[in-house]
């Protein structure tokens, strides 16, 4: 493990953090209402109106403006749909209204990935077991090598392009994380192990397709290829979009990983310390923590999965503090340093090594090891609830 | 109250443009949210598949009461009299619901639903529906359930039983068998407290008045006007009991007890006697093991509450839920509970509410609870 960015906290101290944050958690319960409720129901209509006037536009689309218009609009929405409702929703951060359009268990989004799906391989298996190598799937999604600890294979020379296609159709990548490919490959499991996860795939996104790809442009008459132009720009934007923040939310340097004997007897207090030290925030203004489902404040989002993520904003300064407090980094910073980070980290891990002197990590990112402030990034973001 | 006085019903909104927006092109367009997200944004009743309603007047009879008119969308599929259904009410941005028996004539089922929704002081919702709904106000539909219906074709003898707020769901078998030009003979028998509470006293009278086959009676059992309470003397001298009669009792479970010794001792038919209740269930303090059942409804099995968390529980009944992490955070384990309470244990919060999705892996029974399991 990575000794520069995990300090050492006595049981007792990890027991006390857990109850910190477990009191923290209990005042943020306690004070959702009708607030957060009309918090989520604004961005829902404002996607919702995204969508109906980018879809409008793009029957306009032979006309320039229409659609550059369109496809911006369209490509909002998607981002909305899938970022701040979408994957927030699915954490059952709104299950507590009972509201059926807000249930995590009912919600689909408007991506290839089935939300069942996505309720397991990113609720379950990412969440309870971040950053442990060989548990958290979403170390390389099964296709980068992202950590030291994954040995290197000749194939890994191909990383940065690999990094690159997963962008560009990170949807595909997301929708077809569950099917585990990398254990089919090893041997582990056999395709048909998988066929009820395929079934579910095609389903989900042959209608995905239709939807974008063939019925709207059909409908557009002689306009389909504008159409068909725009839905592809949007659905591309999406991709690249949450791919970038995604990528910032634990691949970013200085981020500590985990091994399958450390968490062995993990207690809650221990399973709080590894969020906090498993994840990056980013900084940015209100409308960009919005456009990034609050996954901007990945480091509260992680503590909190449950918790609203227009509420994270709110309490990162009292995360940060806790944090100061025992002594833990509070890794954040813009948008272009934490990703202009993870893309150093995935072209340096085409190559095997370098290794440290002892055969371990390298040394970490020497701009951040010079940087003597505990916190160098301006504090979080004020309140991030829309204007009623 | 009589009839004539419920305000007239528009026809419903959207009937015609329903079949085409639940069409399967329109779902593939509008997918994957489906096209009742969209419509509920331009207004929130005219959805074409969840079933809604709007309120059309709030009314007081009686000092611990209010009554609803509302006017359900076209996916309200109507009920027969004496069922209930599910009503949520959106108080604080959290959708609670509760169980309520139309009042009104099933014939106008469609059209029109009339609840009467009894106050209690500390009551969420019936305080909230008293005091704070207006008309306009958005009412969530469940479908119409139950088995409290009479039979077809008609009883020809037949005696109407209910305490307080249970007078709703024989209300409608009333209004509906007037509506039908019913000639049996039918008895109303209602219970309450006092003179004040006496629900659709005027209406009843009114309709007694005009359909001679039926006789009515209001009696108070507490305070100065307190008349007997039900036994098989009292009904005998309303009602005369024989093969061929049957009754419908609905109200509080002493009630319920009171009727079905009655119909036994004159020589009721068991079968004839149809009886519904409602009834609050005590829960176990935190830290102690509740006593009562946990039924699973899908698995049609039933357990008596063991030590233990939900999950724990299902799994020791045989049953393997869905789960993930087992400490509260992925809510993989996320289960509707149909009725009754559950403790959160990383909370500590109680869950009494109907409907409520509850987290098996960190939530214990504190009572007898159903889950959709």
């Amino acid at each position: 493990m990575d000794t520069h960015t995990r300090p050492e906290l006595t049981d007792e101290q990890i027991a006390a953090l857990g109850d910190e944050l477990d009191e923290l958690r209990g005042r943020l319960i306690m004070d959702l209402g009708q607030r957060d409720t009309d918090y989520i129901r604004r961005i829902i209509k404002l996607q919702r109106a995204l969508e109906v006037t980018g879809r409008g536009l793009l029957f306009a689309g032979f006309l320039p403006p229409a659609w550059v218009g369109g496809t911006a609009a369209l490509a909002l929405s998607k981002i909305l749909d899938n970022m701040e409702i979408g994957h927030n929703v699915m954490h059952g951060q709104y299950d507590w209204t009972k509201d059926p359009a807000l249930d995590s268990k009912r919600f689909e989004w408007d991506t290839a990935c089935p939300g069942d799906q996505w309720r397991h391989s990113h609720n379950y298996m990412h969440h309870t077991h971040t950053n442990v190598l060989g548990r958290d799937r979403d170390i390389g999604y099964g296709v980068l090598r992202m950590s030291e600890d994954q040995p290197w294979r000749p194939r890994d020379l191909g990383n940065p392009v690999y990094a690159a296609l997963l962008a560009a159709f990170f949807q595909w990548g997301v929708a077809v994380h569950d099917l585990e490919v990398e254990r089919i490959e090893a041997g582990e499991i056999e395709w048909s192990d998988k066929r009820d996860i395929l079934a579910a795939i095609w389903r989900k996104g042959r209608r995905q397709v239709l939807k974008d790809y063939v019925v709207f442009p059909a409908l557009a008459g002689p306009g389909a290829p504008f159409v068909l132009a725009g839905n592809l720009t949007a659905n591309l934007t999406r991709n690249l979009w949450s791919y970038m923040i995604i990528f910032c939310g634990h691949f970013p340097a200085g981020v500590a990983e985990f091994s399958e004997e450390e968490v062995e007897g993990e207690t809650r207090g221990g399973w709080y310390l590894r969020q906090m030290l498993g994840s990056a925030n980013l900084t940015g203004s209100r409308l960009f923590h919005i456009l990034s489902g609050n996954l901007s404040h990945q480091i509260e989002h992680h503590l909190f999965p449950d918790i609203p993520a227009h509420r994270y904003a709110e309490i990162a300064t009292e995360v940060r503090a806790i944090c100061e407090r025992y002594g833990l980094p509070y890794n954040t910073g813009p948008l272009h340093r934490q990703f202009g980070s993870v893309v150093r980290k995935i072209c340096r891990l085409a190559l095997p090594g370098p290794r440290g002197r002892d055969g371990r990590r390298p040394e970490p990112d020497p701009e951040r090891a010079a940087d003597p402030r505990p916190f160098p990034e301006t504090a979080a973001e004020p309140n991030l609830a829309l204007a009623a | 109250m009589s009839a004539a006085v419920v305000p007239p019903i528009p026809p419903p909104p959207h009937r015609l443009g329903a079949r085409l927006l639940r069409s399967s092109l329109v779902d593939l367009l509008l997918g994957p949210h489906g096209v009742d997200r969209y419509l509920e944004l331009v207004r929130p009743v005219a959805t074409v598949t969840e079933a809604r309603a709007e309120v059309i007047d709030v009314r007081r009879q009686t000092p611990r009461s209010a009554t609803l008119t509302l006017r359900p969308n076209s996916a309200w599929t109507g009920f027969q009299a004496g069922q209930f259904v599910r009503a949520g009410f959106e108080i604080g941005g959290v959708r609670r619901t509760r169980t309520y028996s139309p009042a009104g004539a099933e014939q106008d089922g469609h059209e029109c639903l009339e609840l009467t929704v009894t106050v209690h002081p500390e009551g969420l919702v019936s305080r909230h529906v008293r005091d704070a709904l207006a008309p306009g106000a958005l009412v969530h539909l469940g479908p119409a359930q139950g088995e409290f219906v009479l039979s077809r074709p008609r009883p020809r003898r037949l005696v109407l039983i209910s305490g307080g707020s249970g007078v709703t769901p024989v209300m409608a078998m009333l209004r509906t068998l007037c509506a039908e030009g019913h000639d049996g003979e039918i008895v109303f028998l209602h219970y309450a407290r006092a003179r004040e509470d006496w629900l659709y006293e005027p209406e009843v009278r009114e309709l007694a008045r005009r359909h001679r086959h039926l006789r009515a009676s209001y009696r108070s059992t507490r305070g100065p006007g307190a008349g007997p309470r039900l036994s098989a003397d009292s009904l005998a001298a309303d009602f005369g009991v024989s093969d061929d009669s049957w009754a419908a009792v609905c109200g509080p479970p002493a009630l319920l007890e009171a009727a079905r010794t009655a119909w036994r001792e004159l020589g009721g038919v068991r079968e004839r006697l149809l009886a519904e209740t409602f009834t609050p269930a005590p829960l176990a303090d935190p830290g102690a093991v509740a006593q009562g059942t946990v039924s699973f409804l899908r698995s049609g099995r039933r357990v008596p509450i063991a030590g233990g968390t939900l999950l724990e529980q299902a799994e020791a009944a045989g049953l393997s839920p869905e789960f993930g992490c087992r400490m509260g955070i992925c809510h993989t384990c996320t289960c509707r509970k149909a009725e009754g309470a559950v403790r959160n244990l990383r909370t500590g919060v109680l869950s009494t509410e109907q409907d409520e999705d509850i987290q098996l892996c960190v939530s214990a029974p504190a009572g007898d609870v159903a889950l959709e399991l």
